[in-house]
């Protein structure tokens, strides 16, 4: 009467969809828990979901419920030391003795409710605040580049795909297989009958029964099909992964002064972007982090964020070391070099024409991108305009971009993803 | 724990199953054993399906609060993610099983489990729940079994639509303050509607029209009446306090479409199922771990298992049946599981070798035949009367009960009685209005609404041994706020004595409502 039925095979995220209206109803603050996430994390670091944590408070479902205080008579097990009518102190709190089951019951016992996203669900939210469209944030998450690659054969496939050497070979072998024995059999009948009749030409009987003989293996050889469906063979076209080679990507910061930490926050999404971007496209990647004010200095991620510095900005230093880098470490057959730049426009004067010949002459020429980002609400100073000509002079490879808030990022690889999408 | 006396002579022993691994057909053969065994004792059961699941399966099952299949709501997705969370951590085991209250009755059984554990599942769930289910009167006369996964589909169904029709929010709005009041939107005394699925389909549409005239013709008076009021218009409605508050809003709602009508009456249905279940809760655990704990030894003693086999369901057996005492840290109120399951093996031992106190006690079942005396307890009772009538002085001293006396006006706290002879009656009593919901849940009724005024809805709440209500109160009301489209005034009453109200919006005492802009222009014409 019982029924024992296998349910493991029943999709099993039925709560998907409960699980997306909680994150839907707790937007804000999963948010606000992934932009603390983003600037406490290494730009590297972006392999993983995070913890959320939301007040318990703002969780609790409202209901009719009993107070603390009245009078109330409860029972508990386990008695040890007490008699009836006995007094005992209150214990402090409500806590120890009596009803610790009443805090709990109450929900008051709970202060966080922490539970885990996904790496996807973390990039998303962060790349809400960037206004990425959702072609982008497709490529970004997933890998969804593919590039198809033969991998031998297949007995299944799309017809367009058939290999006609396999397949002929195949139903050759099946023929050879199938019909074997018939024709060993129609070879001896053959024998027996041309014997036959040149010997005993007036053995009609055995003759007649012969050719019948002959005439049945013909025929069954013949019913053998020429072509099967199994012996259809297909060229196996697998996908893989686009990600193929090595890049290195430079992140350029001016770290002087006037660079405040919200500065530096913006240009932290702005790196994370791109390397977002660079990890989808490539093997292997290496971050460089290069900050100047005065004078240029490689550092580790955590220093080149949030260690403050002061004096005055000369960009050109930042830009030889990179150079000088690039040439000792990333030979150009073997990387391919990416350049970002941020900074809030500041530079020593005369020091924007050098620049701008370091670019053109010795940097340009050898990456794949430069892009240059001037956080800023201020108007443009003469680095802004030096750069104009570099971005004259290499039109596809280099931009720059203005940034006043977060939002202000996407442009700027808007035309980078195009060129690789299209690719 | 009773051990088992290895003096018996056994017959050759001829497990079932030597290793902990499970198969299909090893579950056949257990569940086959087992239903033999239970035949033995008349066990009524609705037929049974047993579901292999995997462990997020269980995972989301028990999100669902048990349902196979319900609605979309962000508050399954908040305990799918803490148990998730649990779960990962390590922190907690699943649920070996749930059971779900339909016919056929469906049990899920983990793929993780050890074959032990699988068979001890059968017996507690598709045995021990599933006979429970279809013998215990409140859950004979308040839930159809056999439509409610019918009525879940329309359920979903229907609530599908609406989300589309009227968008996520809206429905989520309601859907949250119908939660808020579920607890208060059952019928106590009165047995509703077989629900199915079918017939909900078909009279749907038709209870629409019919329920917004009805809505109408309480609220046509209002223009006219302005003026001349009649003797009958100061009649207070409704006439009598209603308790569920769900229905009323269903039914008299002024300013609710059909459809968030019939969302109520969703939610409400639901909360009337599981009714039983949150009234039962001693009891059916109880009865559940009585009848596994029963079958696991009738099989060892017939040598279908093995004694590795039998400690691995000692061990679990005992786990679950686990009572912290008061003091320890994982206290958290007397384990049902262990209540329950004290008092029916009680019931047996009294009705097979009474005692002089049990005899003193208990004068109609001690000595009785202990089958006919424990179907009786199990179909008769709900938790509340069933520890009334049948808690007994063994059990109280097994436990060590004693009951604590909290009075807010006092500064200490006082025993009032312990697991001895004078309190015997007392701790009895004391336990069982612990488990009357009706004492755990405020005692809150709808007492009236304004019909000529300004449509405003009183709550009463009638307090008891001075319990104040909760933090969450004005929560809750806010919700309601939301169903009635009014305002909402909650009184709080020690005896005929008004104590205390609120109010929802509050009421500023310079100009009294005036700065909240009504909702009148909404109301359908008549």
């Amino acid at each position: 009467m019982s029924h024992v039925i296998d349910r493991r095979l029943n999709g099993k995220n039925k709560s998907t969809v409960n699980r997306q209206r909680f994150l839907r109803r707790y937007r804000d603050h999963i948010k606000k828990a992934v932009e603390e996430a983003v600037s406490r994390r290494s730009i590297t670091d972006m392999e993983h979901g995070e913890q959320i944590s939301i007040p318990g408070r703002d969780i609790d479902e409202p209901i009719f419920h009993h107070g603390r205080g009245g009078k109330q008579t409860i029972v508990h097990p386990g008695n040890k030391e007490f008699t009836a009518g006995e007094r005992i102190p209150r214990p402090p709190g409500g806590g120890g003795g009596r009803g610790a089951g009443k805090a709990s019951n109450t929900g008051e016992g709970m202060d966080e409710f922490v539970f885990q996203i996904t790496q996807e669900e973390f990039l998303d939210f962060m790349f809400e605040d960037l206004e990425l469209p959702n072609l982008v944030k497709r490529h970004l998450t997933g890998a969804d580049t593919f590039k198809t690659v033969r991998a031998g054969i297949s007995n299944e496939g799309n017809p367009s795909r058939i290999n006609i050497v396999r397949t002929l070979r195949s139903a050759h072998a099946r023929r050879i297989a199938l019909s074997g024995s018939s024709r060993t059999k129609l070879k001896e009948a053959q024998l027996e009958l041309e014997r036959l009749k040149r010997e005993e030409p007036d053995n009609f009987g055995d003759i007649q029964a012969l050719e019948l003989e002959v005439g049945k293996l013909q025929a069954r050889i013949k019913r053998v099909p020429f072509l099967d469906t199994f012996d259809l063979k297909y060229n196996l076209l697998v996908k893989q992964p686009n990600p193929s080679s090595k890049a290195v990507m430079f992140c350029l910061m001016d770290v002087s002064g006037s660079m405040t930490q919200a500065t530096k926050d913006i240009a932290k999404r702005f790196f994370i972007l791109l390397y977002l971007f660079l990890k989808r496209n490539y093997d292997k990647i290496d971050v460089v982090f290069i900050r100047h004010h005065t004078s240029a200095k490689e550092v580790d991620e955590e220093e080149f964020f949030y260690s403050r510095e002061t004096g005055g900005t000369i960009v050109s230093s930042a830009l030889k070391l990179m150079q000088e880098i690039m040439a000792e470490r990333y030979p150009t057959n073997e990387w391919n070099i990416y350049g970002a730049q941020a900074s809030d426009g500041d530079n020593w004067n005369d020091d924007s024409p050098i620049c701008r010949d370091i670019l053109i002459k010795q940097i340009m020429p050898f990456v794949q991108y430069f892009t240059y980002v001037e956080i800023t609400p201020r108007e443009h100073q003469a680095l802004w305009f030096e750069y104009e000509q570099v971005s004259e002079a290499f039109d596809d490879t280099f931009a720059q971009q203005q940034l006043v808030s977060a939002g202000d990022i996407y442009p700027v690889f808007r035309e980078l993803f195009q060129r690789r999408l299209a690719t | 724990m009773t051990a088992h006396d290895s003096s018996v002579p056994v017959k050759k022993r001829q497990p079932i199953s030597i290793g902990s691994e499970w198969t299909f057909e090893l579950i056949g053969a257990y569940d086959r054993e087992i239903g033999r065994l239970a035949e033995r004792y008349a066990l009524d059961t609705y037929p049974i399906q047993i579901e292999v699941i995997t462990a997020e399966q269980m995972m989301d099952a028990y999100a669902s609060v048990g349902m196979p299949l319900g609605y979309h709501h962000w508050s399954y997705g908040k305990h799918f993610l803490s148990t998730e969370k649990n779960y990962k951590r390590g922190q907690m085991g699943l649920a070996y099983e749930i059971v779900i209250n339909s016919d056929p009755c469906i049990a899920y059984l983990m793929e993780e489990n050890t074959m032990c554990m699988q068979a001890l599942v059968i017996a507690h769930a598709c045995y021990g729940h599933n006979s429970f289910f279809k013998g215990n009167y409140l859950f004979r006369s308040w839930t159809d079994a056999s439509s409610i996964v019918d009525y879940l589909v329309f359920a979903k169904q229907y609530i599908m639509k609406c989300e589309e029709r009227h968008g996520i929010d809206a429905v989520e709005d309601l859907l949250d303050s119908c939660h808020a009041l579920m607890n208060y939107g059952v019928d106590r005394y009165k047995r509703p509607y077989p629900i199915s699925a079918e017939e909900e389909q078909r009279r749907q549409k038709e209870r629409e029209e019919h329920l917004q005239k009805q809505i109408n013709d309480l609220w046509r008076t209002i223009p006219k009446g302005a003026g001349k009021r009649g003797e009958q218009d100061n009649k207070r409605f409704p006439p009598e306090p209603q308790e569920n508050i769900l229905y009323f809003l269903e039914k008299h709602a002024p300013l609710l479409e059909p459809w968030q009508r019939e969302v109520i009456r969703i939610v409400r249905k639901i909360a009337q199922y599981f009714y039983p279940q949150r009234q039962t809760q001693v009891m059916n655990e109880g009865w559940a771990c009585f009848w596994h704990y029963t079958l696991m030894n009738d099989l060892y003693d017939e040598g279908l298992v093995t004694d590795g086999f039998m400690m691995e369901f000692l061990q679990s057996h005992t786990s679950v049946i686990y009572q912290p005492p008061f003091d320890s840290p994982y206290y958290s109120g007397i384990n049902p599981y262990t209540l329950g399951f004290a008092m029916y093996r009680d019931i047996r031992r009294i009705c097979e070798e009474p005692t002089e106190e049990d005899k003193h006690w208990f004068p109609d079942i001690a000595g009785s035949d202990w089958l006919t005396t424990l179907k009786f307890a199990m179909s008769s009772f709900k938790d509340e009367s069933f520890i009334l009538q049948y808690l007994s002085p063994k059990v109280i001293r097994d436990l060590k009960l004693f009951s604590i006396l909290d009075d807010d006006q006092k500064d200490e706290l006082l025993v009032p009685a312990i697991h001895d002879e004078p309190g015997y009656q007392s701790i009895r009593e004391t336990l069982a209005a612990q488990y009357n919901l009706g004492n755990r849940e405020p005692n809150i009724q709808i007492w009236s609404i304004d019909r000529r005024g300004d449509r405003s809805l009183t709550l009463r709440h009638q307090q008891h041994d001075r319990k104040p209500l909760g933090n969450s109160t004005d929560e809750v009301l806010k919700h309601l706020h939301r169903l009635w489209g009014f305002d909402i005034h909650l009184e709080t009453l020690q005896g005929d004595k008004l104590i205390d109200t609120q109010h929802v919006p509050p009421k500023s005492d310079s100009d009294q409502d005036s700065d909240y802009p009504r909702l009148d222009l909404i109301i359908p014409p008549i």
